[in-house]
């Protein structure tokens, strides 16, 4: 037990070793990579961001962001390029146009079609408790003669 | 009184349709296959060596005037394997002209391959870092466009190709494309 761990322990210093081993240039540019990668898509596994991947495309389209960025390209020269090749679907935030108008408008058009009846529920409610109905008028009724017959009684 | 009725009861039942309808065409939709964005786009121009005669570049405007056919494919690429029999046969009936693009392989495991397997390309070009690869959005081996004689990419096929997609899409579309 005590050896695997000793085992354990030294693979991490080689681990911890090898990544320190690797230049780190200039952290604004990591920096940047990182936010950008973090919000593109990986193709192969779809639900993980260029960021997170190990997919061998990820690697590679993480190799031609940072040569991009390293030209001098904007972000947004670099989503494009990526958005030509890949469509869309790279961008984990989809662009507003016409085809994405549902998508994202949608949502407000539920909302704005479940507040249209509620309002409706409430204001038959309203008009309901305004207008007495037919059966409050009955309860009405029985009411009156319950209390007819309690002051009719001769013990009172 | 009573349509009033009817109609609000029915809402909900439209509602549920309409849910109903999107599930369902969902249900048969793969949501691997991402919309190409290079349908109906220049096909991206490459200068490649060719496997066979590395010292030989092949360039993509070198197909220009006939209706070709681009498969990307790897030897270590397991589904490739499954479509690869599919193109041998078609290669046989030399309708149209397919190119191989050897995606991020090492150029002798490809040709062992192929020797292996059968080579049904006109010719293959090496992509060895894949860049060509990303050029085209490529981001699943096997993937097979169809490029008409102006150099457009008019369809692509994601994942192994099938008896059937070549019979129902593909070749009736080459056979179109030839005749235009």
């Amino acid at each position: 037990m005590r050896a695997r761990f000793a085992g354990f322990a030294f693979a991490l210093a080689i681990i911890a070793g090898a990544a320190s081993a690797q230049p780190a240039p200039d952290p604004a540019l990591e920096g940047r990579l990182k936010r950008l990668e973090s919000e593109l898509r990986c193709l192969v596994c779809q639900n993980q961001t260029l960021a997170d991947s190990n997919a061998p495309l990820a690697e590679d389209l993480r190799r031609e962001v940072r040569e991009l960025a390293v030209s001098g390209k904007s972000d947004d020269d670099i989503r494009a390029f990526l958005v030509a090749r890949y469509g869309d679907f790279v961008l984990y935030e989809p662009p507003v146009k016409a085809t994405t108008w549902l998508l994202w408008f949608g949502p407000f058009l539920l909302l704005a079609g479940g507040a249209l009846v509620w309002l409706a529920i409430v204001r038959r409610r309203r008009a309901v408790a305004v207008a007495p109905s037919p059966a409050t008028q009955e309860s009405g009724d029985a009411l009156a003669r319950a209390r007819a017959l309690l002051d009719d009684n001769p013990l009172g | 009184m009573s349509t009033r009725v009817n109609w609000k009861f029915a809402l909900p039942l439209v509602v549920f349709a309409a849910i109903v309808a999107f599930l369902f065409v969902g249900l048969f939709r793969d949501p691997r296959e991402v919309p190409s964005p290079l349908i109906g786009k220049p096909a991206p121009a490459f200068a490649l060596a060719n496997l066979h005669q590395p010292e030989r570049k092949v360039a993509a405007a070198d197909f220009k005037g006939q209706v070709w056919l681009l498969n990307v494919w790897a030897s270590w690429c397991v589904s490739c394997r499954v479509e690869h029999p599919l193109w041998v046969e078609l290669a046989k009936a030399k309708v149209v002209p397919i190119v191989g693009l050897n995606y991020k392989d090492k150029s002798a495991e490809g040709l062992a391959w192929l020797a292996q397997h059968g080579d049904p390309y006109t010719l293959s070009v090496v992509d060895a870092d894949g860049r060509v690869g990303i050029d085209w959005g490529v981001y699943g081996v096997p993937e097979t466009f169809v490029i008409d004689k102006d150099g457009v990419i008019r369809h692509k096929h994601i994942g192994p190709i099938t008896t059937e997609a070549l019979q129902r899409t593909i070749l009736p579309l080459v056979r179109k494309l030839q005749q235009a």
